[in-house]
């Protein structure tokens, strides 16, 4: 499975624009207009956006509380996310979700959940639901290394196994939960992705390598299409910026300052846009106009944000029940 | 079985009404023995009545399926499932995994995906383990996302009770359940209800838990063979009277309206109310027979503190406190596990003779 030059342009303009969302946020944070609490995915930009350039839109993604990346590469709407972390009626669940809480049902993604491990089960039921209504419709849930201690993603594996579910596990392995390493919290390299290959195709990958995510869920999701089952895909990435908020918000101390450093240099937006240039598939010329794209699109949809109506006491009471 | 021996089979009492038509106040003004002596009327098993609702939605509505441990099994869910695999298929009538949390999550995720699943769990012992599926994902996925999702799904659990099922097989957590927004609770008490509430729960666009009593299946009712809803969030007033108003909940509708049925003997006229559905809560009902009676006494198969009987007196000291003529009287479990021994377990649950000592000591300020 070779990317065509469109499709590889296609996967950095998906990296460029999470980037670049990602960055504003961060650097308006202080203001406190988002008044949410934003977990950032910059250094993790290879994974949602190769994996999502592997879906058709009626396929459904399952995220968590860093959902940003997810929605974006999944189609999701600028404007109605910033809606969100600027709590407006607008946003894409009407300011009464927040940065954690993104949906975008026109897109497959049926609402992100902020409890760790929590979406890993929803969204092997949307695989379920998609096996019994005989859809070719697959679901793909995100999650990250934290989740995976979790016991709702061994239940929910044994059960995607056991019934063959169309569902792509692809967990983030970014190296921390807020302050704590992984290896503090589990005993040796993950224990999953050793999946019995009969039952489970695994794969353990660098998460930074946007082409290789994409053909190894590429496979992931035909399997699942062909009705063979659930994939497990460990893509190791790292989170270079703190857990929550922005920069300055990042407790100092926890981590050697060298190990960020070092991911730094291995950014996949920066060395996937030095590979395409090398190859010739995009020029500085082109690069330029992509980022002036981007920049007036989130400043679109920042303006929207700011001008959008803030909802009142009067919703308060809406929405708890669906008629 | 031990069940046997712990309640004989019984028909259902005389009650006022059973609310066919889904209307409790046309049957309180009426007052005419409903239906129990007209000819040619069916009368089958709680578990007939559970498992006939299960069949129709399943034959009605291809989004429809019942999952959980052993709903396939011979004993079918004490019978509520029994059988309907052979039926509906075990696509459509599974057994799951010893998973509660992931599998709760599952049936939230198909509901998302567009199914209408039925989850049953034996006991609400083991609904503990999909707290955080019920609690944090399906009871908040409309309004946290501003209402373009929706997670029609059923879970069912049944309260055991007796026979030394001890600390963590007969408890009765309604309560904490009850506490939870987004969350529709229902407790059925007679077989039509069962029956009517099954079928309104499945249609529901929302989370809806049905918290059932093992004493309630040794119960025979009359039940209509067609398809049929009871509204949730309606309750019904199972017998009429002047002096107090009795809310009950589940089987305990059962031990309240016989104790009514005594007191009548001598003096003392007790109205009975089932909520059927204790959230929403039908206050209403609750509230302007509190205004007649002037009287409240709140059972309930759970616990004292922080539980049902809590939450429905203080509603109505907060709005019906101007026609309370003496203090509301609870009746619940005391705040204890459930021990195991028989002669424990004697002590530890309420029922008949508790209810009526608290009708007694409301209505006449004494005891005896
Ligand atoms: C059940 C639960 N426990 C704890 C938390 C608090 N918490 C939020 S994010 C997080 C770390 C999650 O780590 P991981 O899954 O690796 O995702 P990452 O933040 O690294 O992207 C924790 C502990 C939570 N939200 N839910």
């Amino acid at each position: 499975m070779s990317l065509t030059a469109e499709a590889k342009r296609g996967l950095l303009r998906t990296m460029l624009r999470i980037r670049r969302v990602q960055e504003r946020i961060e650097s308006e944070y202080l203001k406190d207009e988002m008044k949410t609490p934003v977990h950032l995915y910059i250094g993790q930009e290879a994974i949602a956006s190769g994996v999502c350039a592997t879906l058709r839109t009626r396929d459904a993604i399952n995220s968590n509380h860093r959902s940003h990346g997810h929605y974006l590469a999944k189609g999701g709407d600028l404007k109605a996310m910033m809606a969100e972390l600027f709590c407006r009626s607008t946003g894409c669940s009407k300011g009464y979700g927040g940065s954690m809480h993104l949906v975008d049902v026109e897109h497959g993604n049926m609402g992100t959940s902020a409890i760790v491990g929590g979406g890993i089960p929803i969204g092997t039921g949307l695989g379920l639901a998609f096996q019994m209504q005989k859809l070719d419709r697959v679901s793909v849930v995100f999650f990250g290394d934290g989740a995976a201690d979790e016991g709702t993603l061994y239940e929910s594996l044994n059960y995607a196994m056991l019934k063959k579910l169309p569902v792509v596990y692809v967990m983030e392995n970014n190296g921390w939960a807020v302050c704590s390493p992984t290896l503090t919290r589990q005993c040796g390299d993950n224990v999953f992705h050793k999946g019995a290959p009969d039952r489970l195709f695994s794969a353990k990958i660098d998460g930074n390598d946007p082409e290789l995510v994409y053909e190894t869920t590429f496979q992931a999701v035909e399997r699942a299409r062909k009705g063979e089952g659930p994939s497990f895909i460990e893509c190791t990435t790292y989170r270079i910026l703190g857990h929550a908020g922005c920069v300055a918000q990042d407790p100092k101390g926890y981590r050697d300052p060298a190990e960020i450093e070092a991911w730094r240099e291995r950014c996949p937006v920066c060395a996937y846009q030095a590979k395409l240039v090398s190859e010739g598939v995009v020029d500085a010329q082109a690069l330029a106009a992509a980022e002036a794209e981007i920049k007036a699109e989130i400043d679109a949809a920042f303006a929207f944000a700011r001008q959008s109506p803030l909802p009142t006491a009067a919703d308060l009471h809406q929405n708890l029940f669906c008629e | 079985m031990p069940w046997s021996r712990i309640k004989p089979d019984t028909n259902e009492p005389e009650y006022l009404s059973q609310d066919m038509h889904g209307s409790a106040t046309h049957a309180a003004v009426t007052s005419e023995p409903f239906l129990q002596h007209s000819p040619g009327i069916r009368r089958i098993s709680y578990a007939e009545a559970t498992n006939e609702a299960l069949s129709q939605a399943l034959s009605l509505d291809p989004r429809v399926f019942v999952m959980g441990q052993g709903v396939d099994d011979p004993s079918g869910m004490f019978g509520a499932t029994r059988n309907l695999h052979l039926t509906y298929g075990r696509e459509r009538v599974f057994d799951t995994p010893l998973a509660e949390t992931a599998l709760s999550g599952i049936a939230v995720g198909a509901a998302l995906g567009g199914m209408r699943p039925v989850y049953f769990h034996n006991r609400p012992d083991f609904l503990l383990l999909a707290m955080d599926q019920l609690v944090n994902h399906a009871a908040k996925w409309h309004y946290m996302f501003g209402g373009a999702v929706s997670v029609p799904l059923v879970f069912w659990a049944c309260v055991g009770r007796g026979w030394g099922s001890a600390a963590q097989h007969s408890q009765a957590l309604q309560g904490l359940f009850m506490h939870v927004p987004g969350l529709k609770l229902i407790m059925p008490s007679t077989c039509f209800d069962a029956k009517g509430l099954m079928l309104s729960a499945i249609k529901d666009n929302n989370p809806v838990l049905i918290i059932d009593h093992r004493m309630n299946f040794k119960q025979r009712g009359i039940v209509p063979e067609e398809p049929y809803t009871v509204p949730i969030g309606k309750g019904v007033i199972r017998r009429n009277g002047r002096d107090v108003t009795v809310v009950a909940v589940s089987h305990l509708v059962t031990e309240a309206f016989v104790a009514a049925q005594e007191l009548a003997g001598e003096g003392i006229e007790a109205e009975v109310i089932d909520p059927r559905t204790l959230r929403p809560l039908d206050e209403e009902l609750i509230l302007e027979s509190v205004a007649r009676t002037g009287r409240l006494v709140v059972c309930d198969t759970g616990w004292k503190t922080g539980g049902v009987t809590a939450e429905i007196a203080a509603m109505v000291a907060e709005k019906g406190f101007g026609s309370l003529k003496a203090p509301i009287a609870r009746v619940a479990n005391p705040d204890l596990p459930t021990p195991a021994g028989y002669t424990l377990e004697q002590a530890y649950y309420i029922g008949k003779d508790d209810i009526r000592r608290a009708i007694i000591r409301t209505v006449r300020g004494q005891e005896a």
